[in-house]
């Protein structure tokens, strides 16, 4: 376990960062910021148009660690406190979860209750709660 | 000029990510872990994010159209069931598990770190695993009638 200090006001501003991407690609194209719905589209793009905007997205996502790094002199903290086959299992199961329930933390937790959808405020409430409870059991019953 | 905006959408958004630590997995774990060692940073994220979205919405609700679309492309599917309940619940424990979700690892992937590669790659095969699943179970139920 890895101690992390709290940063009010780096996360609130980084979170109001990440409502005004939302805001903006709401504005100019008409989407949703759903980081599953980009990559789902990238993986199988209905029509190359589709995949442009979705290429030009998760390029634009991709050079954010270099301008924090320009502007603050070091890259983003990244610390990854488990082994390498939980990252694995982990990922697989955040796949399959995310498919089955059409979207994660940005498209249902950020823009689907932004829109007071009944879907994605019913969706946020059980990742939440499935995720509490997850590093509960790891680090309090199966760890303690 | 439509790509070069949503190139810089996706930089604000990755940027957005990275200082808010969404994209670092230890900070994640422990706003999860209340009982233990708590950080709740990741409510400042959620809450300033959704707020902004939420007020940034209601502006552009206002117009009848985006700017480079001729319609908003808003999903449609109202319904709350069994697939909608059992992926939130997988996509928690998954989460749980590694503390990156699908927005906090794309900014990610520009850190260069393996271990950001090894999650996305993973990620890809479960979503290509449940496509999978999910075209199956369509075959078996057309068959059926």
């Amino acid at each position: 376990m890895i101690e992390t200090a709290f940063t009010p006001l780096a996360s609130l501003s980084g979170g109001i960062l990440i409502g005004v991407a939302s805001t903006l690609l709401m504005l100019t194209l008409g989407r949703v910021m759903g980081a599953t719905g980009i990559l789902v589209g990238l993986i199988q793009p209905a029509t190359s148009r589709d995949f442009a905007w979705r290429a030009a997205l998760l390029a634009g996502m991709v050079t954010g660690p270099a301008l924090v790094w320009l502007v603050s002199g070091e890259m983003p903290a990244i610390e990854v406190p488990i082994s390498t086959a939980a990252l694995v299992i982990g990922g697989l199961i955040v796949g399959v979860g995310v498919s089955f329930g059409s979207g994660c933390a940005s498209g249902h937790g950020v823009c689907g209750m932004a829109r007071l959808s009944p879907r994605s405020i019913v969706a946020t409430l059980t990742f939440m709660a499935a995720s509490f409870a997850t590093v509960y059991v790891i680090r309090h019953v199966i760890g303690g | 000029m439509k790509l070069i905006a949503t190139y810089l959408i996706g930089l604000i958004f990755g940027v957005g990510i990275l200082i808010s630590g969404m994209a670092n997995p230890a900070k994640v774990l422990n706003f999860f872990d209340v009982a233990g060692t708590w950080d709740p940073s990741l409510i400042l994220v959620m809450g300033g994010a959704l707020v902004t979205t939420f007020v940034g919405y209601k502006l552009v609700f206002g117009r009848a159209a985006p700017i480079f679309e001729r319609d908003f492309s808003l999903p449609g599917v109202a319904r709350i069931d069994a697939p909608l309940i059992g992926g939130s619940i997988l996509f928690g424990v998954g989460w749980g598990i590694v503390g990156f979700c699908p927005g906090g690892a794309l900014p990610a992937l520009g850190t260069g770190r393996w271990e950001v590669f090894a999650f996305t790659a993973a990620l890809i095969a479960g979503i290509v695993l449940a496509r999978a699943i999910q075209s199956a179970a369509a075959r078996r139920a057309q068959q059926a009638t």
